[in-house]
């Protein structure tokens, strides 16, 4: 593996083509904690803004007209503005506002860091979408079934939970595939606050080593490789999904 | 694709709804009158409450409106242009991928797939640091500043995402056009530029107008590598008063508003023309 390595730092003394991330065991850990960073951000973004759009949609059937109202306002917020905006106002505005906590050596530190943030207000911005999405599957379970649940005794919980979803979950599978790779690729906004996600460590190592072109093209590769294994998995799962003779 | 008919009284599921190509921007007028209304009452109300304050948070935000307002029409001028740029180049790549020579089918699929796959920002670094800073011909040097930079970087994925609104809107139309066409004795290319692509054209346009308005959003992320566009402007203004936290709202809620007053109308043009084109069965 260390000739491997080597092999790299033999090609920048040679052609010029300098990738530190490969040779330079520092900025290997920088670039792989970045991979990292980005992955786990990703998937934590992405069950969370699922949770909020399964809970919306939930929350958008209910019988009161206030909480609906609250649903759809939380929709329109959160689709309209650029999720740029949105997340300076979390991290700067709300993050301001909330109290700071004691460290473990006295001083101070605010409550949430930027990675929290970030989960935060991607969340949000993913689940606003989430929510349109899985109400325009249960829009597809008819009345019908809804009623045939509701006289065998089962309650508007369970209905949604055992019966509704399933179904619908299915038919927006599609849809919420599309959104939840856009999610992915919002991720690297997390940028601006300072995360330590890949696009940050691909900048904390270009300022270092003045090779702006070649970790340019290495982002852009890591991140099509990122994306085209998330669509493809998601697609074969959507395959396995679909309901035969539907759609 | 017709799918065959089942009568039922009690069916299981409904028909799915229908695949569109992106999200329309849902805006309605009470989103902006309530922005407004939230701009003019959060630096008024600091105002009645803060007498100490040098100067009232409306009085400021009035003085750095014109600056504000000039950052917002570059914000315009850098969308109009990766526009036009990504429409012209992504129809090229769109009509590539409906062609029958193989390579060039295969080739303009992986472009499109590879810059709708990479997000927005990373292409806007590629650009930025990838091109360089004036082009020289050997007669005649074209300078190449920030802004025209991201112009080109923003096009980029706008590209990729014409490419495909161009493909679909080919592959929506029923087969029977080709082989009408066919029978007529059209040629591929006349078939191509006589018959499919005018009807394509009103196809196209509500998920153009759509991309667009994502295009407009999208063009804060130039703030991000240092364009002075209107919320790098915003941000120098506010460092310019001193960094007050009681402007942080009025200034930043009026960037929303002159957003929301720009894509408003593009919204409900999209949503007017989508009605008006819809294919009645």
């Amino acid at each position: 593996m260390e000739l491997f390595f080597e092999w790299f730092r033999v090609l920048y003394d040679t052609t010029g083509i300098n990738l530190p991330f490969l040779y330079d065991s520092y900025d290997r850990g920088r670039m792989l904690d970045g991979f990292l960073t980005t992955i786990k951000l990703s998937i934590v973004c992405l069950i969370c803004s699922v949770i909020i759009g399964i809970v919306g949609a939930w929350l958008q059937a209910s019988a009161f007209t206030w909480t609906r109202r609250f649903v759809n306002g939380y929709i329109q917020l959160f689709r309209n503005t650029p999720p740029l905006v949105q997340l300076y106002f979390f991290y700067f505005a709300v993050g301001a506002l909330l109290p700071k906590v004691e460290t473990d050596w006295g001083g101070q530190a605010p409550m949430f860091g930027s990675f929290a943030w970030a989960v935060i207000s991607l969340s949000f911005f993913a689940g606003a979408f989430n929510v349109e999405i899985f109400r325009s599957g249960i829009e597809a379970v008819p009345k019908s079934t809804v009623e045939a649940a509701e006289s065998l005794g089962f309650s508007r919980l369970q209905i949604y939970r055992d019966i509704t979803l399933p179904l619908a979950f299915r038919v927006c599978l599609p849809a919420l595939n599309n959104n939840l790779v856009n999610l992915v690729k919002t991720t690297t906004l997390a940028y601006a606050i300072a995360v330590p996600e890949m696009l940050y460590e691909a900048n904390q190592i270009w300022s270092d080593n003045v090779n702006v072109t070649e970790m340019m093209f290495f982002l852009l590769i890591a991140y099509f490789v990122l994306v085209g294994v998330l669509v493809w998995g998601m697609n074969s799962w959507e395959r396995n999904m679909k309901i035969p003779g539907y759609g | 694709m017709a799918r065959p008919e089942f009568k039922t009284d009690l069916p299981v599921m409904l028909a799915p709804p229908e695949r569109r190509q992106g999200e329309p921007l849902r805006i309605k007028l009470w989103h902006g009158i309530a922005l407004f209304g939230f701009c003019v009452l959060s630096s008024t109300y600091v105002f009645a409450d803060d007498t100490q304050a040098p100067a009232s948070a409306l009085s400021v935000l009035v003085k750095w409106m014109p600056l504000l307002l000039s950052g917002f029409l570059f914000n315009i001028v850098i969308s109009f242009c990766s526009m036009a740029l990504g429409t012209i180049v992504g129809t090229a790549l769109g009509l590539g991928q409906i062609s029958l020579i193989p390579v060039v089918k295969s080739s303009s699929w992986f472009v499109t797939q590879f810059f709708r796959n990479a997000p927005w920002l990373v292409l806007l670094f590629f650009a930025m640091f990838l091109l360089p800073f004036e082009f020289d011909l050997g007669f005649v040097v074209i300078p190449f500043p920030d802004w025209v930079k991201a112009i080109i970087g923003l096009s980029l994925p706008v590209m990729a995402n014409v490419s495909e609104v161009v493909r679909g809107a080919v592959r929506s139309l029923p087969s029977g056009q080709w082989e009408a066409a066919e029978s007529l004795a059209y040629t591929r290319q006349q078939t191509l530029w006589l018959i499919i692509l005018p009807q394509c054209v009103k196809r196209m346009l509500p998920p153009w107008m759509n991309l667009y308005s994502i295009l407009t959003m999208a063009t804060v992320l130039a703030s991000v590598v240092g364009v002075s566009e209107v919320m790098t402007l915003t941000g120098e203004a506010l460092a310019a008063e001193g960094g007050r936290t009681d402007l942080l709202a009025p200034f930043y809620s009026f960037v929303l508003l002159i957003f929301f007053v720009y894509c408003y109308p593009i919204a409900r043009y999209t949503v007017y023309l989508e009605k008006k084109f819809a294919v009645k069965d």
